[in-house]
């Protein structure tokens, strides 16, 4: 009996269980209230269906308790009471031995048992089976009882001065606020990772050589100056920007005040599936076709100086990955984040004062220059800084495209390398998980945070100032 | 439906005693399309020079849609279309060789809300003059700047501060700036698109005043909902219905002794 329950499909069960608790605790409440109605005729403070939905919400409750315990602890649990029910012959084993022997038998388990010869094993498998599946039963009667306790808890305060419609809406406050802590204790829990092992990098390597340092090379000796990564960063964001800013801008313009509203409605989302297009395709493209042409145009430069006399030697590096490349491929990445927002900020600005100028006898350009892009000006600079603080963050292109060296070099044919890029490099491959290589790659993240934290902020405040003046 | 215009009427209530012999724009057979839809139908409407014409009517009778068409405004709208002829000193600015641009800035607009650019007071005024190149020197831009806010009533409120944003003004502030901003360009004609809606009574009063002066060197022509403030400051009244020029005459006829049925429903609130 116990071994079949422990073969149950206890997700599909939970919900059966909630979908059946919700509909009769809703019904039950819901014709206890009309009950009362018919037989007293006195007025109620709240609607029938609110007494439904607070019943409801009580045989809700204790189940979903349950089965968060059920979710976090069941198989710990299980597995713990089968190791000490194991045998002499296993207290042999070390105790990394026994854990992956406890996992191997949970897999097992959890393919519907073993059917193989090692007869151990298979007597092991069972009994864990024997004991999930009691403890299974032991979840659903719990369930089934909370329930039925919240149900007729909830059910025996069904009276016409109940206010039942002010707990259902404070249950209903109570929910979307968990939906909204979920997203902030996210956060707050990576952030605090982050900071962990970034204090603990801090500990072995002293914060000021980290900042300031030029000579970085964590992957074979211990040097930890991250001043070319942090460059490297933003040189190559520097470049994306020049491409983005103007495109950006001056697409948004025409969006906003010259495209037909045909043209637009086709456009716009046109424009923005460059922000849709996977960053590693953009990679690819950086790498093989951006790239081979910046180096060729590089070769061409440096044979040309040279043949001027200019130049005796070659002036620019003409690497085969370069940061012009990854720059320039990013660029155009970044393109939707300023023209979406742009266009959206050109946009709010009413059109009382495009007519105002109009009727001045500005022309369209004169309106545009004069009147509207300084009125739009603070939405125009967030979205700038949002699109930099997306190019400093963006890994792919840069991981394919940019290169590995961590240097200082204003020759945009070269390579470089990004913060992202050396934690890419410091956290992929055979790593151990407290030597100061890796505890690096925390550091970093902890500044890119930061940095974009900062970035963000700032655009957010610019954004709120300016709709705090136009409406 | 009688809309001719008749001489012996004209510049009755012009108080400068000047007989007006012929007006300042007549449109002829003016009608209005959105997107195909009419708007306004088949107008003809004289307006004479040093008068204020009040265009009355209730809400969506295409008075407002008639005003654009006197400074081409409809031409910044998607799918709008105007027929038929609008002379301005004998010429028709409603054909295509005409320029918007030069002809805007002969014909002034004030507009429901007012809409200072976010720029400072000076810069507000300043800003016509500027576009049009009507001065050589900032001298010259000065006294344009006090001489249109003098004309508007606003001089002594702001001269201490003209480099403060326009939009720190009060509503009714903001209306006379607008109004002087559109004096700065030097109009022959100033319309006015219900330009008190937006602001309280003792505001209207004094935009009102304003009017009243500006009437002595302007043609101006105003939208209102209110039939009060037309008989307070206009000599010529247009009365229009669901697109149609009902009526037109003197304003104490129209509010006095009205030909029309539908006119005299309107006046005296029977509808709108």
């Amino acid at each position: 009996m116990a071994q079949e329950l422990g073969q149950l499909p206890m997700g599909w069960l939970l919900t059966a269980l909630i979908v059946i608790v919700v509909a009769s605790g809703f019904s039950i409440g819901r014709i206890r209230a009309e009950r009362y109605l018919i037989a007293g005729g006195q007025k109620f403070h709240s609607r029938g269906n609110y007494h439904g939905y607070y019943v409801a919400m009580w045989g809700f409750i204790p189940p979903l308790l349950v089965a968060g315990l059920y979710v976090l602890f069941a198989k710990p649990t299980a597995l713990g009471l089968l190791s000490s029910e194991l045998p002499e012959a296993f207290h042999t084993l070390s105790s990394a031995e026994l854990q992956s022997y406890l996992e191997s038998v949970a897999n097992a388990a959890a393919m519907g048992g073993y059917s193989g010869s090692d007869l151990v094993f298979a007597t092991v498998t069972g009994r864990y089976l024997e004991l999930w599946g009691s403890l299974k039963g032991a979840t659903l009667a719990l369930m089934l009882a909370g329930a039925v306790t919240g149900i007729m808890y909830a059910r025996r305060k069904v009276s016409p001065a109940f206010r039942a419609r002010l707990r259902v809406e404070r249950g209903a406050e109570a929910f979307l606020f968990l939906c909204a802590a979920i997203a902030i204790a996210t956060t707050v829990g990576i952030v605090a990772s982050l900071l962990y092992e970034s204090l603990r990098f801090f500990a072995e390597v002293p914060f000021t050589d980290f900042l300031f340092g030029t000579r970085w090379n964590a992957q074979t000796s211990a040097e930890f100056g991250a001043l070319p990564l942090f460059f490297g960063t933003f040189m190559i964001a520097l470049i994306a920007m020049l491409v983005a800013a103007p495109v950006g801008l001056f697409s948004a313009i025409y969006l906003s005040e010259y495209a037909s509203v045909r043209t637009r409605r086709y456009v716009k989302p046109l424009l923005e599936m460059l922000a849709g297009i996977p960053t590693v395709v953009y990679g690819f493209f950086a790498l093989l076709v951006i790239a081979p042409a910046v180096r060729a145009s590089a070769l061409g430069i440096n044979s040309f100086l040279i043949e001027l006399g200019a130049a005796n030697g070659p002036v620019l590096a003409a690497q085969p990955t370069s940061a012009l490349a990854a720059g320039l491929v990013m660029g155009v990445m970044v393109i939707p984040f300023v023209s979406s927002l742009s266009d959206d900020v050109i946009n709010a600005v009413p059109d009382s004062l495009r007519d105002g100028a109009f009727a001045m006898g500005a022309t369209k350009s004169e309106t545009i220059k004069q009147i509207i892009l300084p009125a739009a000006l603070p939405g125009i600079v967030a979205s700038m800084l949002l699109a930099v603080s997306r190019a400093i963050g963006e890994t792919m292109i840069v991981v394919m495209a940019a290169g590995q060296r961590a240097r200082i070099s204003f020759d945009p044919s070269t390579d470089l390398t990004t913060i992202t890029v050396q934690i890419v490099a410091l956290l992929t491959g055979e790593t151990e998980f407290d030597s100061p290589k890796t505890l690096s790659a925390f550091a970093l993240g902890l500044v890119l945070f930061v940095v974009t934290l900062i970035f963000n902020l700032i655009a957010l405040r610019v954004v709120q100032r300016y709709r705090d003046k136009y409406e | 439906m009688d809309t001719t215009y008749d001489p012996a009427l004209a510049g009755e209530g012009a108080d400068d005693g000047q007989p007006l012999l012929y007006p300042r724009i007549d449109c002829r057979d003016v009608s209005v399309f959105y997107s195909g839809k009419q708007a306004v139908f088949d107008v003809s409407l004289p307006v004479f020079d040093r008068s204020v014409t009040a265009l009355i009517g209730p809400s969506g009778c295409g008075k407002s849609t008639f005003l654009r068409c006197l400074n081409r405004m409809n031409d910044t709208i998607d799918g709008a279309k105007v027929t038929g002829e609008i002379f301005m000193d004998g010429e028709n600015i409603n054909s295509s060789h005409i320029d918007p641009v030069l002809l805007r800035s002969r014909v002034g607009m004030v507009f429901q809300k007012p809409n200072p650019f976010p720029k400072s007071i000076y810069d507000n005024i300043a800003y016509g003059p500027r576009i049009h190149g009507l001065v050589d020197d900032r001298q010259e831009l000065d006294a344009i700047v006090e001489k249109s806010l003098r004309r508007a009533g606003l001089w002594e409120e702001v001269k201490d501060r003209l480099g403060q944003p326009g939009t720190s003004l009060s509503g009714g502030q903001q209306q006379r700036l607008c109004i002087a901003r559109a004096i700065a360009v030097r109009p022959e004609v100033i319309l006015m698109d219900e330009p008190c809606s937006s602001l309280d009574p003792i505001a209207t009063a004094r935009i009102e005043e304003l009017i009243d002066e500006l009437r002595k060197r302007y043609c101006i022509v105003i939208v209102t909902h209110s039939m009060q403030q037309a008989a307070r400051v206009s000599q010529r009244t247009a009365f229009f219905h669901l697109g149609h020029l009902v009526e037109m005459g003197d304003t104490d006829q129209i509010f006095t002794s009205p030909r029309e049925r539908r006119t005299e429903d309107y006046i005296t609130g029977r509808f709108g």
